[in-house]
């Protein structure tokens, strides 16, 4: 895969999302004065946090919604294999950077590149760490 | 003083961005079978560049994720991921492109639902579409998971049924039409792809008031002109589904008229 970058990289689309859910949030009423956010960000999507950080508060005072508070806390990868039954972390294998790339983007298509290291088996489910969650909202 | 709430919820920020990114599209054709090997690929890669060869503004996306294969008939020959406050579809044939296989290239995907559930939710959070005149979707055979999300995702996305003449194709096709009709999705109608001038299919869709798109008889010439998108226009089959095309569009004016007045 090669990767052509713009001028911007796609944690800005991410911090869009997150920026939108927290706008959609207050316009259905279930809270109308935000003053923190928590989120989660899955260790596999691989993002990087000052970017995506710098995005989100950008996209913040665009929409007039500066001063909200962004806890960010990162969620260990966890794997587990369907066949043997084994549980592994990411720092269990080894990735070369270009297949990282390309987990960035799709954090699924870890099944490509790892299998466990147990059995080998490619089958195996990702039971937390990958995408982006809102997990808390605190406000009035 | 009014008291300080800790809201805990679990949301998916990708499920809100994803209604935005297709905001601009104005008309999303998912092709669909029951069964693989009936030319889904093919019928939807050639009606998005007929319809691109008359100027609409059209994307293909290829959701086959166990198979993707709409590269292969557009001549892409490397995986190519460009980035920009989101990842931007290629622009190949006049068409802007997305697939599995711009991240992916040929390696083999083994999927499980969930997965490809997560899969399809960031393809479609993440990718940049901007305005586009037709979205068409080309969908991996059967009921299963891309269905399912399509469906839940994508409510509005109508959907183009490909069969051939074969009984094994179309008890399938019945349970498919089953599933979007209890569902409520907009099935525009049957094409019948490999037919040999029979009315078998004919007969079908008129039993189940389905609307009968036309028939494409095997054209042996297709092959040779797959990564050749000019020369597949110049096939007999392209020019069926030229013939699709004026069909599909229009049905939408129809549809677009009748809102109006």
């Amino acid at each position: 895969m090669s990767v052509e970058l713009g001028e911007t990289l796609h944690e800005w689309a991410l911090a869009e999302a997150v920026v939108d859910t927290i706008k959609e949030f207050m316009s259905k009423g279930e809270i109308s004065v935000i003053k923190s956010v928590k989120i989660r960000v899955g260790e596999l999507q691989n993002i990087d946090l000052n970017i995506f950080k710098f995005a989100l508060n950008e996209l913040l005072k665009e929409a007039s919604l500066e001063g909200i508070e962004i806890h960010i806390e990162k969620d260990e990868v966890m794997f587990k294999c369907r066949r043997c039954g084994c549980e592994w972390r990411l720092s269990d294998i080894s990735l070369e950077e270009e297949e990282l790339e390309t987990i960035h983007f799709m954090p699924e298509l870890v099944h490509i590149f790892a299998s466990c290291p147990s059995c080998g088996s490619c089958d195996f489910d990702i039971v937390k760490g990958r995408g982006i969650w809102i997990e808390g909202i605190k406000g009035y | 003083m009014k008291e300080l709430r800790d809201i805990r919820k679990y949301i998916d920020p990708r499920l809100t961005i994803l209604n935005k990114r297709l905001k601009n599209i104005k008309r999303i054709v998912a092709v669909a079978s029951g069964k693989g090997g009936v030319g889904k690929t093919l019928v939807a890669s050639t009606l998005s560049l007929v319809l691109a060869e008359r100027n609409y503004k059209v994307g293909l996306l290829d959701l086959d994720f166990h198979g993707p294969s709409c590269h292969v008939v557009l001549g892409l020959f490397k995986p190519t991921v460009i980035e920009n406050k989101g990842v931007v579809p290629i622009e190949v044939s006049g068409l802007k492109f997305m697939s599995l296989y711009n991240f992916a290239g040929n390696a083999h995907l083994p999927l499980r639902g969930e997965d490809i559930s997560n899969l399809m939710i960031e393809l479609l959070a993440i990718t940049l579409w901007g305005d586009l005149d037709y979205l068409i979707i080309d969908m991996p055979p059967g009921t299963g998971d891309e269905l399912l999300d399509l469906m839940r995702l994508i409510p509005r996305a109508r959907v183009l049924i490909v069969t051939t003449p074969s009984l094994l194709s179309l008890a399938t096709v019945r349970r498919l039409v089953s599933l979007l009709r209890t569902q409520g999705v907009n099935i525009l109608g049957v094409i019948e792809n490999m037919s040999f001038n029979d009315d078998v299919v004919v007969k079908f869709t008129r039993d189940l008031k389905l609307k009968y798109l036309g028939r494409i008889p095997f054209d042996e010439k297709v092959e040779a002109c797959l990564g050749r998108p000019k020369d597949l226009l110049k096939t007999k089959f392209a020019a069926r589904i030229r013939e699709l095309a004026d069909e599909l569009t229009r049905q939408y004016r129809r549809a677009s008229n009748t809102k109006n007045s």
